[in-house]
């Protein structure tokens, strides 16, 4: 029976919603045990939700200064050192794991898996390809450790409730001090994480400008839900660049998306395939996003979000 | 810097409408218009304008594929490019094999700054950049919106899930390009007409012995489920009650 190590993602307080998806991902392996390993210089709190997902047998806790800034290359060669009983190692297929995960592979010799969608066998997976207008099986060698970063918004959550070992670990490697930290500007809000969010509101370049966004920020406040946009909204300058859905932005699954203004260019549809339920509201009613909406409304957002508000009470 | 080198994919064009084989076999690719990947020539773009910033005195650009990628190299020339350089193969290549391939133009050339887009848009891997950084012992700065050059390190703000994130590399380093790192400069007839006499140099693969036997075998490719088809609504009492009926707004 083999085992699974999964690299966490964290902020230094809490652990990214995306780890619990990693760990559903794992459970798929049918693996003796699924560890995952946390980097950083104080990884107390982080380890603690991170044991509490059920499904985990062991948290490895690697804290150094060093890690305080996760930054690839400090902290792959650590992973990779770890890695050595693990026939998976899986990270979140976020730009932090995209980011890391490669380098674990190199290190390691081996190729990686990006975007694993779905487990069919112990060396089988499903990925996408061509913004997702193509699904591939793809066969794994069962003789080399497999390195992959799971399609977040292809699993569901798991429970908490677990109680997982937590222990320190001191991986022995050479860290390069060629990389340095110097800031990170955050779009901020305490709106929820669009990532984890049930509900999703987007907006595109219908929206027409950065006031107009609040808006959608109002309602999505109502509906205590998170806030998207396309790219098309982002280069325009309306949002920052985290609230980008699409191919090279966010891949998300709420239950529940709301497309305003938005057309529905096949790299932002690549976004949000995976939602439960999708209404477009846009006052085009030949806009490509109507192909696959479940719930269209051709009609002008600026007088549906106020309607919608009222309705809402 | 002395050299840039800018790594360059030649895939299916990104307007192209993706159309499964019915036998499963792959995607369809023959008669489809092929381009560089967007990313490869927002990289490119950024060489470009860092060498006429007088950052750079030399940008080359470099592609592994079939003979047909010389179309990309010399639109890569045409953009602004100095020269050109094609890693001759026949078979499609992993990331890792592409890293190491390239890790053997960087021993022969000695850039200081390798430039490629983040991820090719047929495959989606988002990989090679990070690999060759590695095999190079070398720093990455990924998913660049912004790259300033200064005394020998990089200044990288980095597009990433939680914001802008900014950092220092010393170079020699990898960067790789995100969407809103530049936009790319158009092609003109007379930039074309000059590019067929910048230098293109061919090397057949096996030349630089590196080991490119790929890893995984893909056994199938699909079309995605489809979803099925939605209605449309009169007014939004209508999506209320509509919305209400699928569990939600209560």
């Amino acid at each position: 029976m083999s085992k699974v190590l999964i690299l966490a993602e964290h902020d230094g307080a809490v652990l990214n919603p995306s780890i619990a998806k990693c760990v559903s991902c794992a459970a798929e392996l049918h693996a003796e045990t699924v560890d995952i390993a946390v980097f950083g210089d104080a990884c107390g709190p982080v380890a603690e939700q991170a044991a509490a997902l059920n499904g985990v047998t062991r948290i490895l806790t690697v804290e150094r200064a060093e890690n305080a800034h996760q930054l690839a290359a400090i902290l792959a060669p650590q992973f990779a050192e770890l890695a050595s009983d693990y026939a998976y190692l899986l990270g979140p297929s976020t730009t932090y794991g995209k980011d890391v995960m490669p380098r674990v592979a190199a290190l390691l010799g081996v190729g990686q898996l990006s975007d694993v969608m779905s487990v069919d066998g112990p060396y089988t997976f499903k990925r996408p390809i061509y913004a997702g207008n193509a699904i591939t099986t793809v066969q794994a060698p069962a003789d080399k450790p497999v390195v992959a970063t799971v399609r977040v918004a292809s699993y569901q959550a798991v429970a908490t409730g677990g109680s997982a070992t937590i222990e320190p670990a001191n991986p022995v490697c050479a860290l390069p001090d060629h990389s340095r930290f110097r800031e990170l500007k955050s779009g901020g809000g305490d709106r929820p994480d669009l990532q984890a969010a049930n509900i999703v509101l987007s907006g595109g370049r219908g929206v027409g400008s950065e006031e107009n966004f609040e808006l959608l920020y109002r309602l999505a406040d109502k509906l205590g839900a998170g806030v998207g946009a396309s790219r098309a909204a982002v280069d325009a300058g309306y949002v920052p660049n985290d609230m980008q859905v699409g191919q090279t932005g966010k891949i998300i699954s709420p239950d529940l998306y709301i497309a305003l203004g938005i057309s529905g260019a096949i790299q932002h549809l690549t976004g949000i395939k995976d939602a439960g339920t999708i209404v477009a509201v846009n006052k085009d009613s030949e806009a490509p996003i109507f192909e696959i909406a479940d719930i269209g409304l051709v009609a002008d957002l600026f007088a549906v979000i106020p309607e919608l508000e009222k309705q809402l009470g | 810097m002395e050299k840039i080198m800018v790594c360059l994919k030649r895939v299916v064009d990104y307007n192209v409408r993706i159309r499964v084989k019915q036998d499963g076999s792959g995607v369809i690719t023959d008669g489809v218009k092929m381009s560089i990947n967007p990313f490869d020539e927002i990289a490119l773009e950024e060489a470009l304008r860092l060498r006429e910033k007088d950052k750079a005195k030399e940008v080359f650009v470099v592609s592994i594929g079939p003979s047909d990628c010389q179309q990309q190299l010399r639109t890569g020339l045409a953009m602004g490019a100095d020269r050109a350089i094609l890693v001759e193969t026949d078979t499609d290549i992993e990331p890792l094999a592409s890293a190491r391939v390239f890790q053997q133009i960087i021993n022969k050339e000695k850039p200081e700054l390798v430039i490629l887009g983040k991820q090719a848009i047929d495959d989606d891997c988002n990989q090679t950049g990070q690999m060759l950084a590695t095999l190079w012992d070398r720093p990455q700065a990924t998913f660049a919106s912004g790259l300033e050059i200064t005394d020998g390190s990089a200044t990288v703000t980095r597009e990433v899930d939680a914001g802008l994130e900014v950092i220092e590399v010393d170079l020699p380093a990898v960067v790789t390009a995100d969407l809103r790192l530049n936009e790319p400069r158009y092609v003109k007839l007379p930039d074309i007409m000059k590019a067929k006499k910048k230098p293109m140099e061919t090397i057949a693969i096996a030349d630089l012995g590196v080991d490119t036997t790929p890893m995984f075998e893909t056994t199938a490719t699909e079309a995605p489920p489809v979803r099925q088809k939605g209605v449309l609504v009169n007014d939004v009492a209508e999506l209320v009650s509509a919305l209400k009926q699928k569990g939600f707004l209560t």
